[in-house]
């Protein structure tokens, strides 16, 4: 069993938990996830590494209720634990190789997106701490839907924050804020984009035509996590690649963003898509890529 | 009685079971099994025991059936294999022990995997476990994966004494016997869950949910954790697929994602998570024990199905039970025939298969004639789901991580037979990790190989 040592609802809809799994704290990089399982009954549910204590063996997940697993999972306490918890999965961030005096000569911007801000940042807060510097953009729909500002602030160097209705800071999408970034000279020669799919395919549609070379995490629907059922799959360039071994970082100008959008609807009813439109009304944009809306 | 015909063993009916994932076939009771045993000759030169790969004393045991010793013959069968109520269940006894016994010269050969069933399932529910080491030796041995490989190789090193973690990717042990192979061919909880209790009552500690070569690589096991010797027998769970158009349409399946919702996630039931959707319409490619599984899995949760197989009907490598059960539950066989194409709709679901048919040519080098398309013969078939069955491969994950180890052109790990060891020190492996996709008796004798190897390995460092 796995416990969890802290639980904290970050916005509406959005939790972090601590959970005690020293298996995975050990050896764990920024850019890996877990899947976790709450009971016998449970789905195996992927989620990104959000940061990790080592000494501690704990390691923080965000994640986002979207459907029945996720939704199961709010009513986890502090003290309840997971029956199962494994990782760290797929590849480390190739950030974390690169030399770091390269890295220190390099632009680099994250574009975050949602709850992917939650894996944004451990890869700012690392470079941070390795004195290299980063801009970081970060968007939600609106302001209440916003995580980690605070934290985000003590370690990226511009931190630009947007929602999409205005309600806090610049109004309008993280594209739009790169694109006016860019428009007013500023300059980036890498960039990581974390979100939604439909937002990481807005992003790397952008770097493209401003030849930022963008890496994107996709999400796709897992079950092992460890390349043996092919769930995962995805095209990048001319090939078929298995996110959960591959990636789950792939080269955002390479990935087929409309197939993997599609195959991650896959297990989603007609009733579902229905339900999440009468949910939220006029604010559904389709923006999370749950849909094809 | 009729010496030359078996005893036949009750089956649930056909349009019963088509519907239900309870075990097709019910067994022997201890009657049926002392007549079956009745028939075998006790042969002094028996070739039965030639084709059974761990060589279970098969006279031996039977001849304990015969007289109603059922706790003996278990241990006879105990002292070389580990999962009896497995093996009896899924060996492909047709073309190992039951196809050389001498009694299938004339007429039909003894139903041995049946009786090694009773045996095994009657020591099961009288609580008979296999005997502990009398005492620890105090060496560390890790073991990768809880398939049969390793659940035999870590049984038999416990039964020496030696001190055995296995450690196990994903949330359950027992490896494609729990997310490969359908409850309704071999039960979760009755046989396969004993089965590892078995293993685990010898003293074998299982850790789940640890990736070897994700969560902590055999360098580290070996350098940080006190193992000094490390078996592998981490399967070959790499599923393949075609790289024909459509393939990654929504309702394409690998067979592995689909078993294993099933299996593993249990997804037939209602009151768990994992969702599965098999449509109306199943067309499953392949012919293997993996595409028959498949299909008759869809079958269960209600589809038409059609087996398409680009051989014929001699070819298909499954095991004739299956193929047998198959057919009997209504499965369609479209034979020599192979998909080209798969069609896709303007929502991006997969609605149908483009398919030609086949011939068969010249034998190739495995000795099976190889299929040749013949042209202009392509039509099309309808169906929402597809499920690639076409084998698969060992996962890179270990050979990549570890230092030293050499694997072949196949992935396949390199590993001598008569001990499992490979090109790295210490380090063993056997099973489907270095055969490629094989069989569940295949493995276990090279996980009893290998804990030999290690055995004489460690005794004289
Ligand atoms: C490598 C990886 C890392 C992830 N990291 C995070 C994270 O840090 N925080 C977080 O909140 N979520 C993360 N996700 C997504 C998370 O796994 C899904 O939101 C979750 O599995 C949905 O389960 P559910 O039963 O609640 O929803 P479902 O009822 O299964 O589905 C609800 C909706 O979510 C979509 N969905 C289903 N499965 C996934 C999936 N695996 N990924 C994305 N969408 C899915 C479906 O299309 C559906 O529209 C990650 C996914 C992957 C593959
Ligand atoms: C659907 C299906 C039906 C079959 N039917 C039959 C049949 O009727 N008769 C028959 O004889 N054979 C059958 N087979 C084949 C047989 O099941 C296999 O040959 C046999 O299970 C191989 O055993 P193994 O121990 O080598 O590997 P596996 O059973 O594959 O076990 C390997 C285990 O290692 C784990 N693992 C892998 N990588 C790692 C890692 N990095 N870290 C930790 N753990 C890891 C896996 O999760 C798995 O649990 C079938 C196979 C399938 C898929
Ligand atoms: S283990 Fe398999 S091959 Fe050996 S006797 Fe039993 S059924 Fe036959
Ligand atoms: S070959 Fe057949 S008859 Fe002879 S000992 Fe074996 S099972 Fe019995
Ligand atoms: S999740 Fe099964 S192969 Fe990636």
């Amino acid at each position: 069993m796995y416990p969890i040592v802290r639980r904290e609802k970050l916005a509406d809809k959005i939790y972090l938990m601590d959970v005690k799994a020293p298996r995975v704290a050990q050896y764990c990089e920024p850019g890996q996830f877990v899947i976790v399982k709450i009971d016998e009954e449970g789905e195996r549910i992927p989620l990104t590494i959000c940061d990790y204590d080592r000494e501690e063996g704990t390691i923080t997940i965000v994640f986002q209720t979207v459907g029945a697993s996720t939704e199961r999972m709010v009513s986890l306490q502090e003290g309840d634990a997971f029956e199962d918890f494994v990782g760290p999965l797929g590849c480390p961030s190739d950030l974390i190789h690169e030399d770091i005096e390269e890295l220190k000569k390099k632009k680099i911007l994250f574009v975050a997106g949602g709850v992917g801000t939650a894996p944004v940042y451990p890869q700012v807060k690392w470079l941070h701490e390795h004195g290299v510097d980063c801009d970081v953009i970060m968007g939600s729909r609106n302001k209440d839907l916003l995580i980690l500002e605070d934290e985000m602030k003590k370690v990226a160097t511009n931190l630009y924050v947007t929602t999409d209705d205005g309600s806090y800071g610049f109004k309008g999408t993280g594209t739009a804020q790169l694109q006016e970034l860019w428009d007013n000279g500023n300059r980036y020669d890498h960039c990581v984009a974390i979100g939604p799919m439909i937002m990481m395919k807005f992003v790397c549609k952008l770097t493209k035509e401003l030849g930022i070379p963008t890496v994107v995490s996709m999400n796709p629907i897992m079950v092992d996590g460890t390349g043996m059922c092919g769930a995962c799959r995805l095209v990048v360039g001319d090939e078929v690649k298995f996110a959960c071994v591959d990636g789950p970082e792939f080269d955002g100008h390479l990935v087929d963003f409309d197939q993997a959008m599609r195959r991650q609807a896959q297990y989603k009813t007609e009733e579902g898509r229905a339900m999440l439109k009468l949910q939220e009304g006029a604010t559904h944009h389709g923006g999370c890529g749950n849909c094809n809306s | 009685m009729d010496v030359l015909t078996r005893v036949p063993v009750r089956e649930q009916e056909p349009a019963v079971r088509a519907a239900n994932f309870e075990e097709v076939c019910l067994g022997y009771n201890e009657e049926e099994a002392m007549a079956e045993a009745a028939r075998c000759l006790n042969c002094k030169n028996a070739q039965c025991m030639k084709g059974c790969p761990v060589s279970i004393n098969i006279p031996g045991f039977i001849a304990e059936v015969k007289e109603g010793n059922f706790e003996a013959a278990y241990h006879v069968i105990s002292e070389s294999s580990a999962l009896p109520a497995v093996c009896g269940r899924v060996c492909p006894q047709e073309t190992q022990c039951e196809g050389k016994c001498i009694r299938g010269i004339k007429g039909e050969p003894v139903a041995i995997g049946k009786l090694e069933r009773f045996v095994a399932d009657w020591a099961r529910e009288h609580g008979i476990k296999p005997k502990k080491a009398e005492k620890l030796n105090g060496h560390k041995v890790a073991v990768i994966g809880s398939g049969p490989a390793g659940l035999t190789c870590a049984g038999d090193l416990a039964k020496l004494g030696y001190d055995v973690t296995i450690f196990e990717a994903l949330h359950q042990a027992g490896g494609v016997l729990v997310y490969g192979i359908p409850e309704f061919r071999l039960p979760k909880q009755k046989v396969v869950a004993a089965e590892v209790e078995n293993v685990k009552a010898l003293g074998v500690k299982i850790e789940t949910n640890v990736v070897i070569g994700k969560s902590v690589t055999i360098d580290e096991l070996m350098d940080n954790e006190g193992f000094e010797a490390v078996f592998i027998g981490s399967g070959a769970g790499l599923p393949r697929f075609m790289g024909i158009p459509g393939e990654q349409a929504m309702g394409v399946f690998s067979a592995n994602e689909f078993l294993t919702r099933n299996n593993l996630m249990k997804a037939f039931l209602d009151n768990y998570d994992t969702p599965i959707k098999a449509g109306k319409k199943v067309i499953v490619v392949g012919g293997g024990n993996v595409a028959m599984d498949a299909a008759r899995t869809a079958r269960r949760l209600g589809a038409e199905v059609h087996i398409v197989y680009r051989r014929g009907e001699e070819e298909l490598p499954a095991r004739k039970e299956e193929v047998h059960h198959a057919k009997e539950e209504g499965i369609i066989f479209d034979l020599l025939q192979n998909p080209t194409e798969l069609l896709v709709d303007e929502n991006g679901c997969v609605k149908g298969a483009k398919v030609i048919k086949m011939e068969l040519g010249e034998p190739d080098a495995s000795g099976r004639r190889s299929p040749v398309e013949i042209p202009g013969s392509e039509y099309e078939i309808e169906a929402d789901t597809v499920i690639m069955s076409l084998g698969t491969s060992p996962n890179p994950l270990i050979s990549s991580t570890t230092k030293g180890l050499d694997i072949n052109r196949r992935k396949c790990i390199i590993a001598e037979e008569e001990t499992g060891a490979t090109s790295k020190e210490g380090v063993y492996a056997g099973g489907d990790a270095v055969t490629g996709a094989a069989t569940v008796i295949l493995a276990m004798g090279a996980g009893k190989a290998a804990a030999k190897g290690i055995h004489e390995y460690l005794s004289n460092k």
